[in-house]
C-alpha cells in the first residue's frame, strides 16, 4: 500500500543522504521522493511515497523525526490531500496513426510540450492514477523514453504545514 | 610555551583568533578540562594552538582508543567525553568507539580534522568523507570549512551530544578553517535548533493511563534501564518502587541505577539474565519500562515475549515507542520529571505475595549457582569476579570488555551506586574495556577503577596500556584468561557441537607486557592466590595488571539461547555434573 509523507526539511548539505539512509537501513522501499523549495527561506519540503504498511510508515515517521535537520512532518496518509504527478513522454509518431494518438491526448487532456520528426513528447500531469492510465494507454503506440516527477502532494483544507520557528 | 590565552567572557569584545584556537576557546567554555587524541597532519594547527590553553591532552596509541576513553569519561562522569583525530585514518579509527557510544547513547564529541576545503573530493592525502561514512553512527555530524562556523558546530555539537537522549556527534573541520583567522568573541547565548526539541514533557491523558494499569496490576515488574543514570532518577525510581512495592530488574546498562541490594532489585534480566527475574517478566501482569528499549537481548523472541503483561514505556526518545514492543501507555518525556509526575499520582500498593513469590524461585536457583558449589581446586572467573567485589565492598568503578567475563561482571559484581559499571552493551565492542577503565579514572580520579577483561579483547586494545603507563594512571586489570575467546566458544559448544573454530587463543606472557611497560604484572590460577593479589594491585602505585588463568571451559548461566523465549534458559548443570572440567595448563 503506498503511503504518502511530507517532511519539512533544512535545505542544507548532506540533508537528503540523511533522510534517504532511514529508508536504506531498514530496507523500506521509496515509491518516489520529490524535493523542492518552500515560500520559507533555507526551507525545503519533501514528498516521500513509501510502499509500505502502517507500521512501517510510523517507524519510518519516527525516525526521520529523530533527524536533526528535519522540521516537520506529516502524514497524509491520515486525511484527504491533493496529490499530483507529471510525466513527460516521448512517443514514436512514425509508423503508425497519427490520429490515434492525437485522439489520446485529446481525450487525457495532455499536452504536446514537443514535436520532432519520429516523435512526439508528451506532458501529463494529475493524480498519479490518471498519469498510469494515460501511460496505460501510449504504451501500444511506443514510448520511446518517459520520465515522471514522483507525487508531489498537500493536505486539503485550510490547514497549512509550517516550519515557522516557535 | 607560550602564556596561556585567557578565553573572552566580556561580552561585545570581540577578539582575533584563529580556527584552530576557537575550538580550545569553544571547548574551555564547554568545561571541557581533558581530551583524547592523536595528532596528524589535517589537525596540526589544532595540536599546535592546544599548547596555549589549560585543557589536558592525552595521547592514546590508536584514535579507537581516544573514542573509547572519552566514552569511558563520560559514562563515569555523565559529562561530554571528547576525542580528537586527524583526517583519513585517524578519523576511520574513531569508528568503532563512535559506533559503541551511539549504540549506548554516550555523550560523546568528536572532532575531526579534514584536508583543505578545495582538496575535498580530489581525494588528497589522507581525505576520507568522514561525516559520510559514521552518518548512521552518530547523533549528528557537522562538515565546518570556514573559521567562523566552528564556534556554532561545537556548540551544537555539545548541546546535541548530552541533551534529550544522549550520542556521539562528530565535528569535521578543514585545515583551512583551521588555520584562517576571525574576530572572535563566546555566543553565551543557549543553542536553539529549528529540528530538535528534545525537551518534551509528558501528557496527562499518558500518565492517568499509567496510573490505571498500575493500580490493577497484581503482578508488576520495574524493567530499569540506562535511561536512569542519563536522566539522574535513581532517588525517583527507588521512591516510586517502594511506593508501589514493585520487583525491580535491571538491564545490563541499567546496573547501578537502583541498589543491587535493594530488597525490590531481583536482578539482571535477559539473555544471561536471573531465571528468576526472566520468569518473573514472563508471568508479569505489567511491565514498567523505564529508560530501555526492549532489545533483543533483554526479551528473548518478541513472540512470547512477557504475554500476559501491559506495558508502560517512559523513554525520551520517542522513536523507541513500539519499536519492539507496543506500549499500552507510552510517555515521551525525562524519565526523573515523569516519576516526580507519577509520583504524585501514584498509591501505595501491596504486591508481597508476588514479591515472595519471586523470592521462592530463587531457591531453586541458588543450588545451581557456582558460588555455592563446593571447591573442585579449579579457578573460576565468577570466583575471581565475586571475590573482586568482595575485597573492593563494591565501590569499584568497573569497566569491561565484550564476553564471558562481561556476563560474569554482571552477575557477580553488585553495583550499588549509578556510573559504576561501564560496559559497551549494544555494539558489544571487544577492546573496550582497558580505554574506557582508562577514560573512566581521568573522569573521576579518586575512585578505584578496575578493567575486567577477556584474554581476546585486552589484546585488542592492549597498547593502551602504554597510555596508562605515560599518563601515570592506575586502574587494575584484571585479565579473565581462559585461553579462548570463551563467549564464542560457549556458543560452540552449545550449538555447534564443540567444534572450537578459531576460538582458542595463545596468548603472550601478560605479566611480562605489563613489565615491558614499567608495570606490575601479577598472575593467579589458585583460589587461595585470589584476595592477596588483588590487595596487592590495590595497593600498588600505577597501573597493575593480574592475569587470572581460570578454567577454560566454564559456560555463563543461564543462558537464553538467541531467538528463543526468555523462560526457555539453558541453565548452569547440576552440581554432579561439574565434574567433567579440565586443568588444562594453557
Amino acid at each position: 500500500m503506498n503511503h504518502t509523507i511530507i517532511a519539512l526539511v533544512e535545505d542544507k548539505p548532506g540533508v537528503l543522504n540523511r533522510v534517504a539512509l532511514v529508508f536504506r537501513r531498514r530496507a523500506f522501499n521509496i515509491e518516489s521522493l520529490t524535493v523542492g523549495r518552500t515560500t520559507e527561506p533555507g526551507v525545503s519540503r519533501m514528498t516521500i511515497v513509501l510502499d509500505s504498511d502502517q507500521t512501517s510508515a510510523e517507524r519510518v515517521i519516527a525516525y526521520l523525526y529523530k533527524l536533526v535537520n528535519v522540521l516537520e512532518i506529516e502524514d497524509l496518509g491520515a486525511g484527504p490531500a491533493v496529490a499530483r504527478d507529471l510525466a513527460l513522454v516521448k512517443v514514436a509518431v512514425a509508423g503508425h496513426d497519427k490520429a490515434q494518438l492525437l485522439r489520446v491526448v485529446d481525450e487525457t487532456r495532455a499536452h504536446i510540450v514537443d514535436t520532432g520528426e519520429q516523435t512526439m513528447t508528451l506532458e501529463i500531469t494529475g493524480e498519479p492514477p490518471h498519469v498510469d492510465a494515460v501511460i496505460a494507454r501510449l504504451e501500444p503506440l511506443g514510448i520511446i523514453e518517459m520520465v515522471r516527477t514522483g507525487q508531489v502532494a498537500m493536505r486539503r483544507g485550510d490547514t497549512a504545514l509550517s516550519a515557522q520557528y516557535t | 610555551m607560550t602564556d596561556v590565552i585567557r578565553t573572552v567572557h566580556t561580552a561585545g569584545m570581540p577578539t582575533q583568533r584563529t580556527g584552530a584556537q576557537t575550538i580550545w576557546e569553544c571547548l574551555v567554555h564547554e568545561g571541557v578540562t581533558t581530551v583524547f587524541g592523536y595528532p596528524g597532519g589535517a589537525i596540526l594547527p589544532t595540536y599546535d594552538a592546544m599548547l596555549d590553553y589549560p585543557i589536558h591532552h592525552v595521547l592514546v596509541r590508536h584514535e579507537q582508543g581516544a573514542s573509547h576513553m572519552a566514552d569511558g569519561y563520560a559514562r563515569a562522569s555523565g559529562q561530554v567525553g571528547v576525542a580528537i583525530a586527524t583526517s583519513g585514518p585517524g578519523a576511520t579509527n574513531l569508528v568503532t568507539g563512535i559506533a559503541t557510544a551511539q549504540m549506548d547513547s554516550v555523550p560523546m564529541v568528536c572532532i575531526t580534522g579534514q584536508v583543505p576545503s578545495h582538496l575535498i573530493g580530489y581525494d588528497a592525502f589522507q581525505e576520507t568523507d568522514i561525516t559520510g561514512i559514521t552518518l548512521p553512527i552518530t547523533k549528528h555530524s557537522f562538515l565546518v570549512t570556514r573559521v567562523e562556523d566552528i564556534m556554532p558546530a561545537i556548540k551544537q555539537a555539545f548541546f546535541l551530544a548530552k541533551s534529550g537522549r544522549p550520542g556521539p556527534v562528530l565535528v569535521d573541520i578543514t585545515k583551512d578553517a583551521q588555520n584562517a583567522t576571525h574576530q572572535w568573541e563566546w555566543d553565551p547565548q543557549p543553542v536553539k535548533m529549528r529540528g530538535y526539541r528534545p525537551a518534551q514533557s509528558a501528557s496527562r491523558p499518558e500518565l492517568d493511563k499509567a496510573i490505571a494499569l498500575i493500580r490493577s496490576s497484581r503482578k508488576p515488574v520495574i524493567l530499569a534501564g540506562q535511561g536512569i543514570l542519563q536522566s539522574g532518577a535513581m532517588r525517583e525510581v527507588k521512591l516510586f518502587a517502594e511506593r508501589v512495592n514493585c520487583p525491580v530488574a535491571m538491564t545490563l546498562l541499567g546496573l547501578g541505577g537502583f541498589p543491587a541490594s535493594h530488597p525490590l532489585n531481583i536482578g539482571m534480566m535477559g539473555m544471561h539474565g536471573e531465571s528468576w527475574v526472566n520468569h518473573a517478566i514472563q508471568e508479569a501482569d505489567l511491565l514498567l519500562a523505564f529508560g530501555m528499549r526492549f532489545d533483543d537481548r533483554v526479551t528473548g523472541t518478541l513472540k512470547t515475549y512477557a504475554p500476559h503483561a501491559k506495558k508502560i514505556h517512559i523513554d525520551i526518545d520517542p522513536s523507541e515507542i513500539n519499536k519492539n514492543v507496543r506500549a499500552d501507555a507510552a510517555i515521551v518525556a525525562d524519565l526523573r520529571e515523569t516519576l516526580r509526575e507519577l509520583l504524585e499520582l501514584v498509591p501505595a500498593c501491596d504486591h508481597a505475595s508476588w514479591l515472595k513469590y519471586i523470592g521462592s524461585m530463587k531457591g531453586e536457583s541458588a543450588v545451581r549457582d557456582i558460588q555455592t558449589l563446593p571447591d573442585n581446586g579449579h579457578l573460576y572467573a565468577p570466583h575471581v569476579i565475586n571475590d573482586i567485589w568482595r575485597l573492593t565492598g563494591g565501590k569499584a568503578i568497573v569497566a569491561t570488555d565484550v564476553g564471558q567475563h562481561q556476563m560474569w561482571e554482571a552477575q557477580y559484581y553488585h553495583h550499588e551506586e549509578p556510573r559504576s559499571l561501564i560496559t559497551s552493551g549494544g555494539l558489544g565492542t571487544m577492546g573496550f574495556g582497558l580505554p574506557a577503565a582508562i577514560g573512566a579514572k581521568m573522569a573521576r580520579p579518586d575512585a578505584e577503577v578496575w578493567a575486567i577483561v577477556g584474554d581476546g579483547g585486552f589484546q585488542m586494545t592492549q597498547a593502551e596500556l602504554s597510555t596508562a603507563a605515560q599518563e601515570g594512571v592506575k586502574v587494575n586489570v584484571a585479565i579473565i584468561n581462559n585461553g579462548y575467546l570463551g563467549m564464542v566458544r560457549q556458543w560452540q559448544e552449545f550449538f555447534y557441537e564443540r567444534r572450537y573454530a578459531a576460538t582458542p587463543l595463545r596468548s603472550p606472557d601478560f605479566v611480562k607486557i605489563a613489565e615491558a611497560h614499567g608495570l606490575l604484572g601479577l598472575r593467579v590460577d589458585k583460589r587461595p592466590d585470589v584476595e592477596g593479589i588483588v590487595q596487592r594491585a590495590r595497593e600498588t602505585e600505577g597501573t597493575v595488571l593480574i592475569d587470572f588463568r581460570v578454567e577454560q571451559e566454564d559456560s555463563v548461566y543461564p543462558m537464553v539461547p538467541q531467538g528463543a523465549a526468555l523462560d526457555a534458559m539453558i541453565r548452569r548443570p547440576e552440581p554432579s555434573a561439574l565434574v567433567e572440567t579440565a586443568a588444562d595448563p594453557i
